[in-house]
């Protein structure tokens, strides 16, 4: 009964079901809830290059505020692009048919993306824009090919283009790559170093796991103090039991 | 003081006689093991799943233009809405979970058997109503996945002949699944099935109670009293269960937590990823599979190549077990006297409903359609081979009086 | 199954702690749903303070704000308007304000912070009917600058006050409010929240 028990468990397992689908998703991330100061340029970076086509509409700046402790003077200055106040709702400031007009299809609220495709599908797409003339903007993306989404960060990360895309093991100039990840190569400079760029992806890649469940703040070590009430517990209604079962034999 | 008030409730009321029958004075074999925790949990689940779905429920906004923004403002806005929706959410798996061990119990050890085939009824009943509140419920928050579930399950209700499609159009309440059906079943979700499973559950209780306990021998402890006319191998369940059903909540609201604080989503089993995204009839995602208990009964639909056929056997696969009473022969109860063919056959059916809920979550493949189907038949033979094999099938002899 | 060698003491220590200890885990799982009553982030944003700028603001005009779905009125009152506040006094039912329908540091014959600038909530204190504003005794209406009631006829004077013998039990409310700078009025908080120029 007892490995019955066990291959239920495993097979019970944590397993990303959804891994396994037919998006290209090259690179690997961790988000950091931990990291404040990286949800705070996280943040800082949304609000520079996101939120003029992204909305956060379930999100309240107030929130963002208490959560990253960032006065409220600081917030209204560097992260408040809108007319709103600090209680609102993080509206975005493109109007949503213009925006339909423009790109073709409205740019999609961001308030659970990460929740909706997971932090290494965030953190890859933000990576892997690379210049294709055939596109109207002149990018396209190994995430979401064919995105309607210019390359907006291209600012910090400047051009590359795409050598080959991962488990292509061709080599160039003799060396192989071992990795699957895909190769660029940088055609124009961005004010940021690669190394720069990769640890901006990730800034912005915590804040919006952040943004998809502001309570991942808290219940870590909630949790954490939960448990360890519950064992006490336990361990007492084991002794109880043990106590009164003496009785029975 | 509290005597003399117990006293002026019990004249009029049959407190004490409860408490005494059902509690203080319910003889149980003292050798309930592992496998009898289950029962008090799932009423422990219950109950946790009527206290944070009535919490839910005063914030959440049933319509299919608001639902999805209410469960954002309950996981945002509401103070500690995060975690009674986490409660709720990671309840409804933890409620399959227990009730389906508590159901291989009475696999093991023969509790369907008589005298408790109508115990055994009530609680497939239970079953029943229990997968249509978790299938209404997973629709309320009016995700993609919530969404395209939906559509794809009630339009079975089409391949039924002559009136298919119009009782699909009546359940849907529109011609496609929208604010109308989200409304009603909103309201069978908080109020009719709940009613309808906790009065199925008293009824259960109540049948239990009438004929006593099984156990993991399969023998009737009232065939042997004592001279104070208590079972000799029975003791009372007050103290001695709720002391022991009380660790066993401990042990569990452990592991609760555990999921609650730091893996909600488990992996997206409990709440998957494509119901992060707002309902959606123009984009389907890329694969529709029902949460991970329903996906055993999942594979076998898409195992039979046609629709109807499909349907039947899926709902066969649960109503078969209202029949086991009168499938299994054996002489014996418990899977402890029974033969090799029993436990062989009892191990493939575990396996093979495993198998077919890992199946159920994946995408259709030739590999896995072609598995779906042998162990789909498995599934089926324990129980139609069962009147034959349930004879033939060695026995050993029965005890007396309870072994530990 | 026997009771011999039963140690009771044991048994009620661990009893009462595992008691003890369940109660304490019943009273942490009730916080939540309790707290969860409280005001939601999204009442809190509706009901949030409001600013007022009073630069533009005449003397004897009347600006009118929303906050917490009520009117607030914000009046620069005249000298001559203050001065009718010790005239009508005596016929004033609390001409001192002792019911608490301000903030203490509006309890006074002006009923604000600063003297010839009323904040106050529009809504006669009768039956809930937001009162007409009468900067200028009208004959038959009132004799002095001051506030009537249409709907069955209380009448208030320039603070808010309401007169006796009115179907009004109380004074106008004043709500919280403080000044952000000589010209910014936030309505919905106390002098001393939020952050106060210096």
């Amino acid at each position: 009964m007892m490995r019955q028990l066990l291959f239920a468990l495993v097979v019970l397992m944590p397993m990303s079901v959804f891994a396994a689908g037919g998006e290209s998703v090259p690179y690997h991330f961790d988000a950091n809830m931990g990291n404040q100061a990286s949800l705070q340029r996280g943040a800082k970076l949304f609000m520079n290059y996101c939120s003029g086509c992204h909305s956060l509409q379930y999100m309240r700046y107030q929130r963002i505020a208490d959560d990253l402790e960032i006065p409220v003077d600081v917030m209204e200055s560097n992260l408040m692009m809108t007319q709103g106040k600090i209680h609102d709702t993080i509206q975005g400031t493109m109007p949503a048919e213009k925006a339909a007009e423009w790109f073709g299809k409205a740019p999609p609220d961001l308030s659970l993306a990460a929740r909706a495709h997971g932090a290494d599908w965030i953190y890859s797409f933000l990576r892997s824009f690379y210049i294709d003339d055939s596109r109207p903007t002149g990018v396209n993306n190994l995430v979401m090919s064919n995105t309607a989404m210019p390359a907006v960060l291209a600012p910090l990360q400047g051009y590359q283009a795409l050598k080959h895309a991962e488990e292509g093991h061709e080599e160039s100039g003799g060396e192989s790559h071992g990795s699957d990840e895909p190769q660029f190569e940088i055609v124009q400079e961005g004010q940021l170093n690669p190394a720069e760029y990769r640890a901006a992806a990730g800034d912005l890649t915590n804040f919006l796991v952040y943004v998809a469940e502001p309570a991942k703040l808290v219940r870590y070590s909630l949790g954490f103090k939960v448990i360890l009430f519950l064992l006490l517990f336990t361990g007492l209604a084991y002794m109880l039991k043990r106590e009164f079962w003496r009785d029975v034999h | 003081m509290a005597n003399r008030f117990m006293g002026w409730v019990d004249e009029r009321f049959p407190a004490t006689q409860l408490w005494n029958e059902h509690i203080a004075q319910y003889y149980a074999p003292k050798n309930f093991n592992f496998w009898y925790y289950f029962g008090s949990l799932a009423m422990l689940v219950l109950v946790n799943q009527l206290v944070t779905g009535i919490w839910l429920a005063m914030f959440y906004k049933p319509g299919a233009a608001t639902a999805f923004g209410s469960v954002a403002y309950i996981m945002r806005d509401v103070e500690w809405g995060w975690l009674i929706r986490y409660m709720h959410s990671t309840g409804s798996s933890f409620f399959f979970i227990v009730v389906y061990l508590h159901m291989f119990r009475a696999l093991l050890y023969g509790s369907y058997r008589k005298p408790r085939e109508l115990l055994w009824i009530f609680g497939c009943l239970i079953f029943l109503a229990l997968m249509a509140e978790a299938f209404m419920g997973y629709v309320l928050p009016w995700g993609n996945m919530s969404y395209w579930g939906a559509q794809v399950i009630i339009s079975l209700f089409s391949a039924i002949p002559v009136v298919g499609e119009q009782l699909t159009t009546w359940i849907r309440g529109d011609f496609v699944i929208g604010d109308a059906t989200l409304n009603r079943f909103f309201a069978l979700h908080v109020v009719a099935l709940p009613f309808v499973l906790v009065g199925l559950v008293i009824a259960h209780i109540m049948a239990l109670h009438h004929v006593g306990s099984n156990n993991p021998d399969g023998i009737e402890i009232k065939a042997n009293k004592n001279a104070d006319g208590h079972p000799a191998d029975g003791i009372p369940f007050h103290p001695y269960y709720t002391v022991k059903d009380l660790f066993g909540v401990g042990v569990f609201l452990t592991l609760f937590a555990g999921v609650i604080f730091f893996a909600p989503e488990f992996g997206g089993f409990f709440l998957e990823p494509p119901n992060f995204t707002e309902a959606n009839p123009s984009v389907t995602p890329e694969h529709i599979a029902p949460v991970w208990y329903f996906t055993p009964f999942y594979a076998m639909l898409r195992a039979v190549p046609d629709k109807l056929g499909g349907v039947i056997t899926m709902f066969a696969a649960v109503l078969i077990l209202f029949v086991l009473p009168w499938l299994d022969r054996s002489k014996v109860r418990s899977i402890r006297y029974k033969g090799l063919i029993f436990k062989i056959m009892l191990a493939a059916l575990a396996i093979s409903f495993l198998i077919l809920g890992y199946i159920g979550t994946q995408p259709p493949s030739p590999a896995l359609t072609l598995t779906a189907r042998i162990a789909t038949i498995v599934y089926f033979a324990f129980f139609l081979l069962m009147p034959v094999y349930s004879v033939i099938d060695r026995t050993k002899p029965v005890p007396e009086r309870v072994t530990e | 199954m026997s009771k011999e060698g039963v140690d009771v003491r044991k048994r009620r220590f661990l009893t009462t702690a595992t008691a003890a200890v369940g109660g304490v885990g019943a009273a942490f799982v009730a916080t939540p749903f309790i707290k969860s009553w409280m005001p939601s982030a999204r009442a809190r944003a509706a009901g949030a303070p409001v600013e007022v700028n009073i630069a533009a603001l005449e003397e004897g005009a009347l600006v009118s704000v929303t906050w917490r779905g009520k009117p607030v009125w914000v009046v620069r009152r005249t000298p001559d308007m203050l001065k009718t506040l010790d005239e009508v006094a005596s016929e004033l039912a609390d001409p001192d304000s002792e019911a608490v329908q301000q903030p203490e540091y509006c309890q006074n014959k002006f009923r604000s912070i600063k003297e010839p600038v009323l904040v106050m909530v529009g809504i006669c204190t009768h039956l809930g009917c937001s009162p007409k504003y009468r900067p200028e005794a009208s004959g038959g209406q009132l004799d002095f600058p001051g506030f009537f009631c249409p709907c069955h006829g209380s009448h208030y004077d320039i603070s808010g006050r309401v007169y006796v013998a009115q179907p009004a039990p109380l004074n106008m409310v004043v709500p919280p409010h403080r000044y952000q700078s000589d010209d910014l009025i936030v309505v919905g908080e106390d002098p001393g929240q939020g952050e106060e120029a210096a």
